[in-house]
């Protein structure tokens, strides 16, 4: 770390290109919570306030509520639960188990409850709700909960053991406190994830703030109303993330120094080996299975042709926007890391912060609130791809950013700094030295962006141009109408699009304990 | 980042740009072409398919389409004011015509193309024209509910009695033109009373398409919807409607409420003429049997053109008599959303 920062003082003396463009991004981000705070309170306070509390808020809040409590809590269990099983226990073809446990990432959760409801139609309410979310939404728990014990180190474990300390006991005061940092990240981003839901809440008719913000917009394109309900959910959203950084506190259970790590031992399962192995089985066959089932049965029963014309033009505007604003949001998010890479000032930190919070915002927020000021203020840009594109790389800039700084933080700063020295100009020693060494970082930005991009459902479905159709939003088109043939290409469409995704994040992790 | 991932990662953006290549534009829908003349329609697209292919082989005038919905395209259009690019616009519903004729932006419907439909179904100001007509129906599921027990008027399903019997899809634009029926001929109060009721009573589905699949499930007894769904379920597969029946509320009850879908032209537009000849095809006789022939099911509402003949006669179905003109879409959300249902 000293040759970056020997590096980096000299690259930033005063506001240069760099910092500037990182106050420019972090402007954008955080225009949509200011446009809709703004339009929720245009018609005075006291409006505000009588369109909060009314009995309709108080359902939507309590529907919303009640799921994020019982999916993050059915997710940490079932998740915490695999991840050990899997990790820290002798059950057989591990490797397989990781696979099957973190690949439901690659069905979207809208082509899930697709799957479940084509075959369950009375699939509903808060049950069906909580079990869909739950089956896409555990891996999220599970993939960094799992990567966490493989690293761990046993030495802990073995001095409770041998201080006379159950197997159990072990788990819940040793192994616990360790993973919690991961199972909280996870937790937070299941939270997240469903307070943003809509394509499996509108499917399974169970009415959220998002569903409802959507419903308010198609009926009356009234952005005040929907604002009003868009406050109280970025007001939830804080809520989440506060208070997983009080649950987080301060864990301070890392090791210091060098040494060699103990490889932990696996726990035989003995009799328990045949429950484990039926219950994960369940478990995949339930996340995995019936939605592969589904399509393929929906792709066999349709008659349709899978590559149909309206597929391929669907596809071709996908890959268009998804392109763009991979490329876009990766740019965007290169000069905000590049900043935060270099120095830890009050500036940097309000822009991280800014850009995480902003980007934390359900999709349904950040659309509506570019909707608002296209209306309002820009009309030419309504209806534009452009703005599409500008709401896909607010919600994504976080996945390029984290791509990126994982890069920089490897790149050897000397090398720059001979550039410097041998007379290259800043940005020539950036081109010709510093982006060659973060292009893999830049690229893998680009695809985590890029393949979040197809299968973007929520502010594409409102801010997509009329007559442009992507897979997402074709997908959505038919499955609504109960057209569970003519969508069920589009969802394969997505599965395809969403499986290296699914790959790029299961070999990340298993690499991050090498 | 390991080098191993550059090959994932490569392979995939190579796979992005082939995909890319083979499209024609990188953003989306190929822009606007301004020499055609633009519809922005938020009426069926098999229906809309049938007539401009019809149009275009009469007149040889070239037509491209923008398909939407009634609400947002109707906000859509008074958003884009005179800078708009459509030269025609069709609904579905009435009240999103209504939103745009109440910004001014629509040009009067030539004299004869208003006399080629009959008097109930164009408003009394002559700004546009019904184009299609639809009706209010009582979907029911006769093993879970008798043709004798069913409701008298569509105002009593607010009763307690109707607690989780019936469903109806609100979010919708249909649903909403019924509401602003029911607003215009029982005022407000009662109106207010009705949603009350619906909150309390009604199971709520995405769709018209969801409402009736869930009737014909037997997940609730009694379904409101419009007519065309059903019938065209009936004429394809009948997947969705085989253990259903429609009832007729008749008797100028608000139930039997007609919604009418309605066609005008910008003010805007640079293509008068055209867009005025389009309206005039597709109220013509011609273009009324096209829509008959499109298998739409939607009923025709040209003078002396017959409907298809699975429907009950438009004229037979005694629906209240509403000036469609003076539907208020805005203050039927505002209800709606005082209601909780919104």
């Amino acid at each position: 770390m000293t040759s970056t920062s020997t590096l980096s003082r000299r690259g930033t003396g005063g506001i240069g290109p760099v910092a500037i463009s990182a106050v420019v991004v972090a402007g954008i981000c955080v225009l949509p919570l200011l446009v809709i705070l703004a339009t929720a309170t245009e018609s005075g306070l006291g409006v505000a306030a009588q369109q909060v509390f009314r009995p309709r808020v108080g359902e939507l809040l309590g529907n919303t509520v009640s799921l994020v409590l019982v999916t993050t809590t059915a997710c940490v269990v079932v998740g915490v639960g695999a991840a050990w099983l899997v990790e820290r226990t002798e059950l057989p073809a591990a490797r397989w188990w990781r696979l099957a446990l973190v690949a439901p990432l690659a069905v979207p959760a809208f082509v899930n409850a697709y799957a479940w409801v084509s075959l369950r139609p009375s699939l509903t309410g808060l049950g069906g709700a909580a079990l869909i979310t739950t089956l896409s939404y555990t891996p999220f728990v599970f993939l960094p909960v799992a990567a966490l014990l493989r690293g761990l180190d046993s030495r802990w474990e073995d001095s409770a053991r041998s201080l006379g300390l159950g197997a159990w006991g072990t788990f819940a005061k040793i192994v616990l406190p360790q993973v919690r940092p991961a199972l909280l990240g996870g937790a937070l981003l299941v939270a997240l994830h469903l307070l943003a839901e809509f394509g499996v809440l509108a499917m399974l008719r169970f009415p959220t703030f998002t569903t409802a913000i959507l419903d308010q917009y198609e009926a009356a394109f009234d952005t005040t109303a929907g604002s009003v309900l868009a406050t109280v959910l970025m007001v939830l959203t804080a809520l989440v993330l506060t208070g997983e950084r009080f649950a987080r506190g301060r864990v301070s259970l890392a090791r210091i120094g060098s040494g060699v790590r103990v490889q932990p031992q696996r726990v035989p399962l003995g009799r328990w080996a045949g429950p484990a192995i039926v219950g994960l089985t369940t478990w995949v066959l339930l996340s995995l299975g019936v939605p592969l089932y589904a399509v393929g049965h929906w792709l066999g029963a349709g008659g349709t042709p899978i590559l149909s014309p309206a597929l391929l033009g669907a596809l071709s505007s996908t890959v268009g926007l998804a392109l763009t604003a991979g490329v876009l949001t990766t740019v965007a998010a290169f000069p905000v890391a590049l900043l935060l890479h270099r120095r830890r000032t009050l500036l940097t930190e309000s822009i991280e912060r800014i850009t995480y919070f902003a980007s934390s915002l359900p999709g349904v927020v950040v659309a509506l609130a570019l909707v608002t000021v296209a209306i309002r203020w820009i009309g030419p840009l309504y209806q534009t791809p452009f703005l599409l594109v500008i709401a896909y790389a607010i919600l994504f800039i976080p996945r390029a950013m984290v791509s990126i700084r994982a890069a920089l933080a490897q790149a050897p700063g000397g090398l720059l700094e001979a550039a410097r020295s041998l007379g290259d100009s800043p940005w020539r020693a950036t081109r010709r030295v510093l982006l060659p060494l973060i292009a893999p970082g830049l690229l893998s930005g680009f695809a985590m962006v890029f393949l979040a991009t197809c299968v973007e459902l929520t502010a594409t479905l409102l801010l997509a141009p009329t007559g442009t159709t992507t897979l997402a939003t074709g997908f959505w088109a038919a499955s609504d109408s109960l057209d569970y043939g003519v969508a069920a290409p589009y969802a394969l469409m997505m599965i395809l699009v969403s499986a290296p995704l699914t790959w790029l994040l299961l070999s990340n992790s298993t690499k991050d304990t090498r | 980042m390991k080098r191993r991932h550059l090959p994932a990662v490569v392979a995939v953006a190579a796979l992005a740009l082939a995909a890319c290549g083979s499209g024609d534009s990188a953003t989306g829908e190929a822009p606007l072409d301004p020499s055609k003349l633009t519809i922005y329609s938020a009426q069926h697209a098999n229906l809309v398919d049938a007539w401009v292919k019809g149009f275009t082989a009469d007149t040889g005038i070239q037509v491209q389409v923008r398909q939407g919905k009634d609400s947002s395209m109707g906000n859509q259009l008074v958003a884009e004011g005179d800078k708009t690019q459509a030269d025609v616009f069709l609904t579905e519903n009435s009240p999103a015509m209504t939103v745009v004729q109440n910004a001014g932006l629509l040009s009067p419907v030539e004299q004869s193309t208003l006399d080629q439909v009959s008097q109930q179904y164009r408003p009394s100001s002559g700004e546009w024209v019904g184009i299609a007509a639809r009706s209010t129906v009582l979907i029911y599921n006769p093993s879970k509910i008798s043709e004798a027990d069913l409701p008298a008027s569509m105002l009593d399903l607010a009763d307690p009695k109707w607690k989780g019997k019936w469903g109806a899809a609100p979010s919708g634009a249909d649903f909403q033109a019924i509401v602003s029926g029911v607003l215009q001929a029982e005022g407000a109060d009662r109106t207010e009373t009705w949603l009350k009721g619906l909150k309390e009573n009604a199971k709520v589905y995405q769709n018209n398409i969801a409402t009736m699949k869930a009737v014909n499930a037997g997940e609730v007894p009694m379904g409101i919807m419009y007519h065309y769904y059903w019938y065209r379920d009936q004429a394809l597969t009948k997947e969705g409607s085989a253990n259903t029946k429609l009832h007729y509320f008749k008797g100028e009850d608000v139930g039997a409420f007609v919604s009418v879908s309605a066609g005008g032209v910008l003010k805007a537009s640079t293509k008068q003429a055209d867009a005025q000849k389009f309206l005039a095809w597709v109220t013509s006789a011609k273009g009324q049997e096209a829509l008959v022939s499109s298998k739409s099911m939607e009923y025709a509402v040209g003078d002396g053109v017959a409907s298809d003949p699975a429907l009950p006669p438009l004229d037979s179905l005694q629906a209240p008599s509403i000036d469609p003109f003076t539907l208020d879409g805005p203050e039927v959300i505002k209800l709606m959303t005082a209601a909780g249902i919104l």
